[in-house]
């Protein structure tokens, strides 16, 4: 019987190499190891054996079947294994073909520019005002100490409407206007918005254009607050690494008026073409508020001081960004505009 | 203001600060200097020469051959192309070595044969700004006076051993429209004093009086009025140190008299005037209104028509001047005038602007009245002129200066608190730091109390009239950066946004993030544009400019769609035919027609879609936008605000779109509702002209939104029991309104219908051609149970027949 067994071992291992596919492997399962295989057929036979042989065959038997079961149980996993393999390879993509593109708009260059400056200062704790575009003469010159025949109003030719009414010409009117609103108490905001002057288009001008000013007032206001204001806006705008240079200048709304400098964007102070060599490009102007305005604005100047600072949108773009012409801002070529679709 | 260094060190004591470093520290104290011009660029080795023989060049008819003396052992053998080179004159020659302000190098040559050991120079080779030169020192070489030495040095010569700053001042700074106002500041910076000319007039026993008299009958325009008289002058070109000096400035020298006149207004900043004295009338001046219906023919040769607040210069008969603009040509100083009268006032500088303006007649005197001239300078400068006169043009200067005065005149003082100062700047200065500061000035300082000064401000600083003035001269003046950098004391401010401002964000964001450019164009446009889109103006008109820049650009905007529609033809026509854009922009808009109140601003948002929705690729099909496409962007704005189920679309064919593909959108209230925009394809004639595919357009008011926009969330439980689904195909007129039928079902199946869906639409063969089969999908729940068989086909047997009311059937 011993002999019987170790032969379909032999057997049942030579037959299991044979084998090709799955259905062959279950196949010669039944045929061995099933209830009415091989293997059971022989050990059918046991029970003519005498009770000390019995344990004996019985420990052959089961070392058969192991090895056949074992045997078997290898081939099974190479065959899923194969299986599982061909199936993933009849699957394979080409994954550099490019992706379904999500949509992804832009924000206006200028839009993204202005939130950036809202956001800086609304973390310095100012709100954000706005006010018409078409404006009174006095709102726009008159309360900023730039009476009718005032020979400043050479700087900047406006479009005007009727005598009284005009295309605002600098975003300082919503300063008036804040003040009026605030009625003596403290102001801090930021006026962004268009503004209009008559000048001919170029790759540097524009007839119409952005700007953001900026207005503090409250009781002891000093110009090393505005200093310690614009140091600290000019970091968060364009990195720690930023410095500033005050120069005085004059603005018929504020005294002392100051021009402010700041390190060049492009090469960080070493001197190149867009700073002419300086090191340094002149983004805005400032200055401490006029008495004539406060007191125009309902503010008494002896109890009150404040700073106010501008500058243009589009320039800090510019500079931002590295346009060479200003024009492209309202061309609104989507060649352009798809520029600005990040962060 | 062109400042000549060499011209301002007769003021001041400038050495050991190069201008270029000058021009620094007088930038840094507030005027602004861009360019500091070199007026050497090359003249070592060009000297004085003289033309010892000139004879033809034997090959070259258009050619000569100089011989010139420039000092040296030999005479240079020079051949000269020049039409005007003659023998017996001086002439700058440049000598072999020479590297000419071009760049061009002179060296030994052979001209057609002859040798050339140099060359003679034109102005313009020199590098002087030739166009300031009269016509004879323009054309060939320049002839220079016949008492120069040769062999010097032509850039010593013409002064050009020098440079010139270019201040750009700003307004207030009129002060340094003069050389002396310059050195007081130059002063100021580098602390150290200024040396004004000594001016001594000799004069002859006559007087001046004798000869003219004057008169101020206008006497709120003109406060000072003097004139002199000079007898027997010869006019005639000025000497080379005076033309240098204008040249340098960049000034035309004309004569010597009118040279004299404009270098002392650049001296002293006072404009002057000659008259010919000879063509005065009645020998008296009269400054007086202009009279209605006169006319005067400027020195330009102009005639002007004169009106009632133009200031005049006038004789016993007629005008003889624009006060402070320009003189008349009919008492012009010519070749054959013999007696001279000077002028030099103070006019009112609101009424020389005015003028000035109006006949476009702008000068360096009427720039220096309008920001108005220092009165303490008037008679100096009319003494400073009288004298070179003399000096320059011969003649003899009648005794005296016949002057007017209109009131009194007063030297301002103005108050200053050190402590104010301090507090102003966040400084630390000490009452030392800020008198010596304002001494630098030359302003005068009193101690009036501790702490407090009292300082007396010169005429020629106009703009210092309030204690904040000074303040910054003495923050300028101690240096901006040496002021410190500190933080705004008190209590800190929470910043913020408006809700009209968050919901512009909340917009731009949702736009942007589904796939949409924002854009932004011109307020300004074309008068026929507002007629294309007036959905959104109602009757208003547009507001229009009064002087227009052009026709293009001469109204303001009532709707932003046809900016949107130029984006767009902008983009097609560069082959971006995709374009999905937005603008959030103001429209103005004003009922009257003749403004008398500022328009009303309407923000709005405008959406534009043309072209396909992306941009195919192997797995992206080319599908072009559709009306859909817009309303789902306009249905997302609305119910990213909080407001979806308050709008109500209506076919109601606005103006400028497709009749078929458009429609208003109306914002319910809680008094009604109110019109939200409009949306469609706009019509196709438009399409046409714009030259564009299909496009899509809406305009919606933000205001109004703002208004009603409800950024509160409320979480709702999730369902805890099953819902039950309904799908049923519904068969109805083509020009039915399917919107309609979903209203009507929802109602029907009060609060248990939890959504609705449109999610199939046929037209076609299998249906009859005036109809279209719609499939709704409707879920039914209950929040509390299970919908029981019964329960369901009752409330769907309502939707159903509410269905049917409307004229639909359902398609079995």
């Amino acid at each position: 019987m011993k002999e019987r067994l170790e032969a379909l071992r032999t057997e049942a291992l030579a037959m299991l190499e044979q084998v090709q596919d799955v259905q062959q492997l279950n196949d010669l399962r039944v045929k061995y190891l099933g209830k009415k295989g091989a293997l059971t057929e022989i050990l059918r036979g046991m029970g003519s054996l005498s009770a000390e042989e019995r344990p004996v065959i019985g420990q052959v038997a089961n070392v058969v079947r192991d090895s056949i079961e074992a045997r078997l149980q290898e081939l099974q996993e190479a065959f899923i294994r194969e299986e599982t393999e061909r199936k993933l390879q009849a699957e394979t993509i080409d994954v550099t073909l490019p992706g379904r593109p999500m949509a992804r708009g832009s924000v206006h260059p200028l839009s993204k520019v202005t939130q950036e400056l809202e956001d800086i200062f609304i973390g310095m704790g100012y709100q954000v005002a706005e006010g018409p575009e078409v404006e009174q003469d006095y709102y726009n010159f008159e309360a900023l100490n730039l009476p009718k025949d005032h020979p400043a109003r050479d700087m900047q030719d406006s479009f005007y409407i009727t005598e009284e009414l005009l295309m605002r010409t600098q975003t300082s009117p919503v300063q008036v206007r804040t003040m009026e609103l605030m009625n003596g108490k403290p102001v801090k905001v930021v006026c962004p918005g268009r503004v209009y002057r008559r000048d001919d288009d170029d790759a540097t001008h524009s007839f119409m254009f952005h700007q953001i000013e900026g207005l503090v007032i409250d009781r002891n206001i000093r110009m090393s607050d505005l200093k310690g204001t614009l140091l600290q806006f000019v970091k968060e705008m364009f990195g720690s690494h930023m410095q500033i240079r005050l120069r005085p200048s004059f603005f018929p709304f504020t005294e002392p008026s100051v021009e402010v400098d700041v390190t060049c964007v492009q090469c960080k102070g070493n001197g190149c073409r867009m700073c002419k060599q300086t090191g340094w490009l002149e983004i805005l102007g400032c200055g401490m508020v006029h008495p004539k305005v406060l007191e125009m604005g309902g503010y008494d100047p002896e109890q009150y001081s404040g700073f106010a600072f501008g500058m243009g949108i589009e320039r800090i773009a510019l500079l931002k960004y590295g346009i060479d012409d200003i024009r492209h801002f309202y061309t609104n070529d989507v060649r352009f505009l798809q520029q600005f679709d990040r962060m | 203001m062109n400042v000549s260094y060499q011209w301002l060190s007769q003021y001041i004591d400038v050495s050991g600060v190069s201008a270029d470093e000058l021009a620094e520290r007088i930038t840094r104290a507030g005027i602004e200097i861009d360019v500091v011009q070199n007026r050497n660029q090359g003249l070592d080795h060009i000297v004085v020469g003289y033309v010892v023989s000139r004879e033809k060049h034997p090959d070259a008819d258009k050619l000569n051959v100089c011989k010139v003396d420039v000092g040296a052992e030999e005479h240079l053998q020079i051949v000269c192309g020049a039409a005007n080179v003659d023998a017996g004159q001086h002439v700058p020659v440049a000598q072999i070595g020479a590297v000419m302000p071009g760049g061009m190098k002179i060296k030994r040559a052979k001209l057609r044969g002859v040798e050339s050991q140099g060359m003679i120079c034109s102005a313009k080779e020199l590098g002087l700004n030739d166009k300031l030169l009269p016509k004879h020192m323009q054309e060939g070489i320049l002839v220079l006076p016949s008492d120069l030495t040769i062999g010097t040095s032509i850039a010593d010569v013409l002064d050009l051993n020098d440079h010139v700053m270019e201040f750009d001042l700003t307004p207030n700074r009129s002060d340094c429209l003069s050389m002396i106002g310059a050195a007081y500041e130059v002063g100021a910076i580098l602390n150290r004093p200024v040396t004004l000319p000594t001016i001594s007039v000799e004069e002859i026993g006559e007087a001046a009086s004798e000869k003219i008299r004057v008169n101020i009958s206008a006497d709120h325009a003109c406060s000072l009025y003097t004139a002199r008289y000079v007898k027997g002058v010869k006019v005639g070109q000025s000497p080379l140190w005076l033309q240098n000096r204008l040249l340098a400035a960049g000034v035309r020298p004309i004569n010597n008299i009118v040279d004299v006149t404009n270098f002392v207004m650049l001296e002293y900043g006072q404009p002057l005037h000659a008259f010919d004295a000879a063509q005065i009338a009645g020998s008296s001046i009269d400054v007086r209104m202009a009279r209605e219906g006169e006319t005067l023919v400027t020195l330009d040769g102009q005639e002007r028509k004169l009106e009632p607040h133009m200031l005049v210069i006038a004789d016993a008969e007629k005008a003889i001047a624009l006060a402070g603009v320009m003189g008349g040509e009919n008492s012009e100083v010519t070749e054959a005038t013999v007696d001279i009268v000077l002028e030099s006032a103070k006019f009112d500088g609101g009424i020389v602007r005015k003028t000035s303006r109006q006949l476009g007649l702008r000068s360096e005197a009427s720039l220096r009245f309008e920001k108005s001239v220092n009165l303490e300078h008037v008679v100096p400068a009319i003494d400073r002129a009288a004298e070179l006169i003399r000096t320059i043009a011969g003649g003899a200067v009648a005794n005296g200066v016949v002057q007017q005065q209109v009131g009194a005149h007063e030297r301002k003082v103005v108050r200053l608190s050190l402590e104010k100062t301090n507090r102003m700047l966040g400084t630390s200065l000490t009452a030392a730091d800020v008198q010596s500061i304002l001494e630098r000035l030359v302003f005068d300082v009193k101690t009036v109390e501790e702490g407090v000064f009292e300082v007396t401000v010169p005429s020629r600083r106009g703009d210092i009239t309030l204690d904040v003035d000074l303040i910054e001269e003495v923050a300028r003046l101690f240096g901006y950066d040496n002021i410190p950098t500190t933080p705004i004391e008190g209590a800190t401010t929470p910043g913020s946004l408006t809700k009209s401002q968050r919901v512009r964000r909340a917009i731009r964001r949702l736009l942007t993030d589904g796939g949409l450019h924002e854009a932004l164009t011109y307020s300004f446009t074309h008068p026929e544009e507002t007629k294309l889109f007036p959905a959104l103006a109602g009757n208003a008109k547009p507001v229009a400019l009064a002087m227009p820049m052009s026709e293009d650009r001469s109204v303001l905007r009532t709707s932003l769609i046809p900016s949107l529609l130029d984006v767009a033809t902008h983009n097609r026509n560069r082959k971006q035919e995709d374009v999905h854009l937005f603008e959030m922009s103001s429209l103005y808009l004003t009922e009257e027609s003749e403004l008398t109140k500022q328009p009303e601003e309407k923000l709005v948002l405008a959406v534009l879609l043309t072209g396909n929705r992306q941009q195919a690729q192997w797995n992206v099909k080319p599908e072009a936008v559709d009306f859909f496409d817009l309303k789902g962007i306009v249905d997302s704005v609305v119910s990213y605000l909080g407001l979806s189920g308050r709008v109500r679309y209506e076919a109601n064919r606005p103006v400028g779109y497709h009749p078929g593909r458009s429609a208003s959108l109306y914002l319910k209230t809680n008094d009604g509702e109110q019109l939200l925009g409009t949306l469609g394809q706009i019509h196709p004639d438009l399409q046409r002209s714009k030259d564009l595919a299909d496009t899509f357009v809406a305009e919606l008011e933000i205001e109004a939104l703002v208004a009603q926009a409800d950024f509160t969330i409320e979480y709702k439980t999730l369902p805890r029991f099953p819902s039950v689904e309904r799908d049923l195909a519904i068969v109805m007129d083509r020009q039915a309104e399917m919107g309609r039928i979903l209203d009507q079902a929802a109602a029907a199946a009060e609060s248990w219908l939890e959504s609705i869906r449109v999610f199939d639409v046929y037209t076609g063969d299998r249906i009859a051609s005036d109809k279209k089969s719609v499939a709704i999908s409707l879920v039914y729940r209950h929040p509390e149970r299970t919908f029981t068989d019964e329960e369901i086909t009752e409330i769907h047997g309502r939707v159903i027949a509410a269905i049917e009311a409307e004229g639909a059937e359902l398609r079995k």
